[in-house]
């Protein structure tokens, strides 16, 4: 299943996922770490710019990544309740 | 309304200036994240779902009309333009930015507000009853009591790493719209034999994992010498309290483990032995406090009559106003629950409509309820239909109060990181599909967390439900029969959990069932279940 590396940026909160090189705000920026993922947090950590660093697991859909847990789908898109702050991950609908 | 004197802001203010030095460091790495982290938490700021999140205090729930006017200029110039009022009268910002919180709690400040102590294992803020000072039914003002407690447990040394957080509740009222069962100290006002006012104490109320109703532990305490009182219940606490598990580290537990008896001994015991060190402050700081809420000046010749010939505001008038203690006056709750809406939630052109309010017509005072809505406490009968069609005009003339579209609930998955399920959309929904007949209904409290936790107090709900995780799925417990006021009792788990269209489901049967068992239309849902039980609801729901 590939796992995703996400965090939240230190100035402002916001949830990002890391992109191979960068971190982005948007799902479907992220790379695919897979099993390097421990290794990543162990080398991004310490620099104490992301907050919370963590791996999730998503599965790969023809319309990109979708996380398997409901809390992860929120992260990614914003509140459900909100529509008008959505971010394009995910339509709201379908969180 | 109680004003800060130079030792209140010179601490406010020290507080913003080390949390900017604080703040700066963090940005440039010379602290790491785990140094940092309790430091923000101190100042409120927390990291949620989406982004950090703080909680601004608001003393016993009183704000005036500047103060309001800030908080909505908070939500303006620092967060999205909202902000989302809690049961515990306090108020939530959820797209704050670190480098700009030094900022905002400057502007804070400025109208002596702040965030310390709306997080941690320390007394937080003190609630009280939103009727304070204008309830036909009660004693005396509970806030000058509740504003010494402030004082008292601001940043005191020995009570800022408690077991746990503690919370406590002041009213003067024995129609309880505090909640005072359900808090750690709950602290209630009355009579004494002579006529003298004391205070009723009960301690080892709570919600959250192990929710429990706080017993009295003293009928009567004279006011002269309630601090040290206090003092002794949290050095009791401090020295016996769990601090091995976190599960198990509330007073509830203590006073349970011990029996109300024996804690109220060593509560007494303790006490004997503070009492004479002179911590009690003179009466006269009682009365320098008590002077800052002298009652307002209302015409007592205001008159009652007024013309209720529209249905609309007739309707309104009779939900959402409470009688004054000054003939010809009344008092004024506007919803934040317009159905469909999120409930606490309130934009900050809102606020600042509200604001000019409560400047123009209600003595400039705004106060928030544990059910997340606004009161305007004194306000003339003759000005109730301008109220309120400036507030039907802003959508805020929802007649709903207490009803079954008035919901309490938690931020829940939509921005809480503890969350196991969404709360808010639960509460939109019913709040949709029942306002049609919640008239019929009468009094229904319905009440929403996100998780075991409790922030949507769905253990006091006449109907309370639960968001727990089943494998990742959302997923909803039933809770039937809880009431958080004087008749308070903890609501109990029907039966097996629902998925999120299950829930609405199985609380419109629920409100079916009560509608053909009720004895008579004034029988509220609670009562109906008090007399016949779970059985009928649960043969209703899954039968
Ligand atoms: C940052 C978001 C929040 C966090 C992390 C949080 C955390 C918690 C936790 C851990 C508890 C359980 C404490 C215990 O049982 O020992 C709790 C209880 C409670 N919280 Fe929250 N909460 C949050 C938001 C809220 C909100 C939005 C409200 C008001 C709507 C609220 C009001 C309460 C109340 C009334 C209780 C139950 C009373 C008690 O026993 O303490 N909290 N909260
Ligand atoms: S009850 Fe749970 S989900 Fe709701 S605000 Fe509290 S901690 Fe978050």
């Amino acid at each position: 299943m590939p796992r995703l590396l996400t965090g939240n940026r230190l100035e402002t909160g916001d949830v990002l996922w890391w992109s191979g090189s960068d971190w982005s705000l948007h799902l479907n920026d992220a790379v695919a770490v897979d099993d390097e993922g421990e290794a990543l947090i162990a080398r991004l950590g310490p620099q104490e710019r992301i907050n919370d660093l963590a791996l999730i697991d998503v599965d790969a859909t023809p319309d990109g990544w979708r996380p398997r847990t409901t809390r992860e789908r929120v992260r990614a898109v914003g509140p459900s309740v909100r529509p008008d702050f959505a971010l394009p991950s995910l339509p709201v609908e379908s969180i | 309304m109680y004003r800060y004197d130079k030792y209140d802001q010179a601490i406010v203010d020290a507080r913003v200036d080390e949390f900017r030095d604080q703040v700066a460091r963090r940005l440039n790495n010379e602290i790491s994240e785990e140094a940092f982290k309790p430091l923000r938490l101190m100042n409120g700021l927390y990291l949620q779902l989406h982004a950090y999140m703080l909680r601004v205090a608001i003393p016993y729930g009183t704000l005036d009309s500047r103060q309001l006017r800030m908080l909505a200029h908070i939500a303006r110039r620092y967060d999205r333009g909202y902000g989302h009022f809690t049961t515990r009268q306090n108020i939530q910002y959820n797209w704050i930015k670190l480098a700009e919180t030094p900022d905002l709690l400057a502007d804070l400040a400025s109208v002596e507000m702040h965030a310390f102590q709306t997080s941690g294992n320390c007394i937080r803020n003190i609630s009280s009853d939103q009727f304070a000072a204008a309830a036909a039914d009660e004693i005396a003002d509970p806030r000058p009591y509740a504003e010494l407690l402030r004082q008292w447990s601001t940043l005191h040394p020995e009570f800022s790493f408690l077991p746990r957080k503690f919370k406590i509740a002041v009213t003067g009222s024995a129609i309880d719209r505090a909640a005072i069962q359900l808090h750690d100290i709950g602290l209630q006002l009355v009579h004494g034999p002579d006529g003298e006012i004391g205070l009723k104490v009960l301690v080892g109320g709570g919600m959250g994992r192990t929710p429990m109703l706080a017993p009295v532990i003293r009928e009567f305490l004279p006011v002269a010498d309630y601090l040290s009182y206090m003092e002794a219940i949290l050095r009791v606490y401090n020295r016996h309290g769990r601090r091995d598990n976190i599960y198990k580290a509330r007073i509830k537990i203590l006073v349970n483990d011990l029996g109300a008896a024996e804690f109220a001994r060593q509560v007494e015991e303790e006490w004997a032995q503070l009492k004479p060190l002179g911590l009690d402050p003179p009466p006269s700081e009682l009365a320098r406090i008590a002077a800052h809420f002298q009652p307002p000046a209302l015409g007592a010749n205001a008159p009652v009559e007024i013309d209720l010939s529209n249905p609309d505001f007739a309707n309104w008038v009779a939900v959402n106003t409470h009688p004054h203690k000054v003939p010809g006056h009344a008092i004024v709750t506007i919803s934040l629950k317009a159905p469909g809406e999120i409930p606490g939630d309130a934009s900050a052109d809102q606020m600042d409509i509200i604001a000019d309010l409560a400047q123009r017509y209600a003595q400039d005072e705004v106060r928030v309820t544990h059910a997340q809505n606004l009161v305007l406490p004194h306000v003339r009968r003759a000005d109730l239909f301008d109220i309120w069609q400036v507030l039907v005009s802003a959508g805020l003339a929802t007649a709903n109060l207490d009803r079954a579209s008035d919901i309490i609930s938690c931020p829940g998955l939509d921005y809480c990181t503890l969350a196991n399920a969404r709360s808010i959309p639960i509460a939109q929904k019913l709040a949709v599909n029942l306002a049609p007949q919640e008239g019929d209904l009468g009094e229904l409290k319905i009440k929403i967390s996100g998780c075991i936790n409790g922030c949507g107090h769905h253990h006091a709900g006449h109907i309370g439900i639960l968001g727990v995780d089943r494998k990742g799925e959302e997923n909803y417990q039933l809770l039937l029969g809880g009431s958080g006021a004087e008749d308070a009792s903890l609501a109990r788990i029907l039966g097996p959990g629902f998925d999120e269209n299950g829930i609405v489901n199985a609380v419109e049967k629920v409100i079916d069932r009560y509608k053909t068992l009720r004895a008579d239309p004034q029988e509220r849902f609670l009562d109906t279940y008090r007399r016949v039980g779970a059985e009928p609801f649960k043969e209703a729901v899954y039968g």
